[in-house]
């Protein structure tokens, strides 16, 4: 079972929290913005959840599993 | 679960981001027992970064931190805790209530510093909680020069912020460069390039002497024989941790309150109290890169992460969860993104790796006896995260 994981980028202020606490899911590109992974694998949620509880500007959030992902089906 | 928590329950002193972080994972981890706190503001909790930026200027936007459902806590706003008894277990406070706990978490956080000379009664001001942020706005939208009295962090952030609504600034800073101690001379040379490039009237290496005015404040005479005229000061000088409500406690207060890496508090002979624990500014506490007596930190992600493991080791005795942390701070100042990991206060050399102000970009690494500490960026948040990266793994060979 995958969680969706969402981060609002009109509250984003590349603050780097989420990457500290969960590199595996949220990471900086070339450019310095932030991408990531749009659903991860619940072996990570409690790094996700860590870094939802990180971000001082609270723009990232943890959702209930996407039914209509295959479980398992999280980019690598 | 510790059921001895009970009864009594626990009293949170202190009603900003630390203690309503403790009071979250409290309740997360199944605590559901009674849940005070005391605040001496009378705002709930909110958040504090946004009171040097766009707070000051704009208009009042909403900075209450969210109260998660099921909280369920009996606030006690407006009251400042005087006195701890940790015979009796209850802490007294500024109305006579005595206030008694099984469990304790000290979150009082620190005091702004004020002007070490005589002071103007009106016009000068200090910078940390919502109502100082809001005279200050008050004082700036009457217009005249602001003169900034220190270019730590808070200073800088306050320059740049009231530069960017219109306002004249003045900043006044002993220092050969703003933000030295914290992040050293490269990058407070950089720091000091932005503020001058901006038309900020920066004067490094320079104190002021006296501040004129009375009642109200008119201006100062600095050290470098000239005068200016403002409308207002702020004395952004630093900050020191609210322990005075604990003289006599038993409990050690050091510059600080001290605590261990659990976050549990130590008495005067240097063993935990028993379930009393603390978190954010008013902790001094022990880091594998810190020498002797250890850290006092005032950041958002320390507040945050201190009080997480305070509230695991008050429920969980037995099992006491570490705090052993990467430090992490950022600040904005005229549209630079500086981010830092570690600890380059403590650094012993730096390196500096980019250093181009035209593309507004620095990256310094800082090294205590050869090993990386820390690193500081401005507009490189990819390298902060790769340097953070770096640090963990250095800490977690450290600390074995």
């Amino acid at each position: 079972m995958n969680m969706r994981v969402h981060v609002d980028m009109e509250l984003c202020q590349s603050h780097g929290q989420c990457v500290f606490a969960a590199p595996a899911v949220f990471s900086f590109d070339e450019d310095d913005n932030l991408v990531h992974q749009e659903t991860a694998a619940e072996s990570m949620r409690e790094a996700v959840v860590r870094a939802a509880a990180a971000c001082p500007v609270r723009a990232v959030h943890v959702g209930p599993p996407d039914e209509g992902d295959v479980s398992g089906g999280a980019a690598a | 679960m510790s059921q001895g928590l009970q009864g009594a329950g626990i009293l949170v002193v202190g009603a900003s981001l630390a203690g309503l972080r403790a009071c979250v994972v409290l309740r997360e981890l199944g605590y559901d027992g009674r849940l005070t706190v005391v605040g001496d503001e009378p705002h709930l909790p909110y958040d504090r970064p946004p009171l040097s930026k766009g707070f000051l200027v704009n208009q009042d936007e909403d900075v209450r931190l969210p109260l998660p459902d099921g909280l369920d806590i009996d606030w006690r706003l407006g009251r400042r805790a005087r006195a701890l008894d940790l015979g009796a277990r209850t802490v007294e406070v500024d109305d006579g209530t005595l206030l008694p706990f099984a469990g304790l978490v000290i979150a009082t956080g620190s005091t702004a510093r004020r002007w070490p000379g005589p002071t103007p009664a009106v016009g000068v001001h200090v910078l940390r909680g919502l109502d100082d942020a809001r005279a200050l706005r008050t004082a700036l939208r009457r217009g005249g020069r602001l003169l900034v009295l220190g270019a730590g962090f808070l200073g800088s952030e306050v320059a740049a912020s009231a530069h960017g609504a219109g306002v004249p600034v003045t900043v006044v800073e002993p220092e050969p460069q703003p933000m030295r101690r914290a992040v050293g001379e490269a990058a407070g040379a950089f720091v000091a390039a932005l503020h001058r490039r901006a038309g900020v009237d920066l004067r490094t290496s320079t104190t002021a002497v006296s501040l004129i005015g009375d009642p109200t404040f008119t201006g100062a005479r600095l050290s470098d024989g000239t005068e200016v005229r403002a409308g207002a000061a702020v004395v952004a000088v630093g900050a020191a941790p609210s322990t005075d409500w604990l003289a006599g406690s038993g409990l050690r207060v050091a510059g600080g309150v001290v605590c261990d890496h659990h976050a549990r508090v130590l008495l005067e002979d240097g063993t935990p109290a028993p379930a009393v624990v603390a978190a954010g500014d008013v902790t001094r506490w022990p880091h594998p890169w810190a020498p002797g007596p250890g850290l006092t930190l005032g950041h958002w992600s320390h507040a945050t992460e201190q009080a997480d493991t305070a509230a695991r080791s008050l429920l969980r005795p037995q099992i006491p969860a570490v705090y052993r942390p990467v430090p992490s701070f950022w600040s904005d100042q005229y549209g630079v993104r500086f981010r830092s990991v570690g600890l380059p206060a403590l650094a012993d050399s730096a390196e500096v790796r980019e250093n181009d102000p035209d593309a507004r970009r620095l990256d310094v690494a800082y090294y205590r006896q050869g090993r990386l500490v820390g690193a500081f960026t401005a507009n490189r948040v990819g390298r902060t995260a790769a340097y953070r990266a770096r640090l963990a793994t250095e800490l977690h060979e450290l600390a074995g």
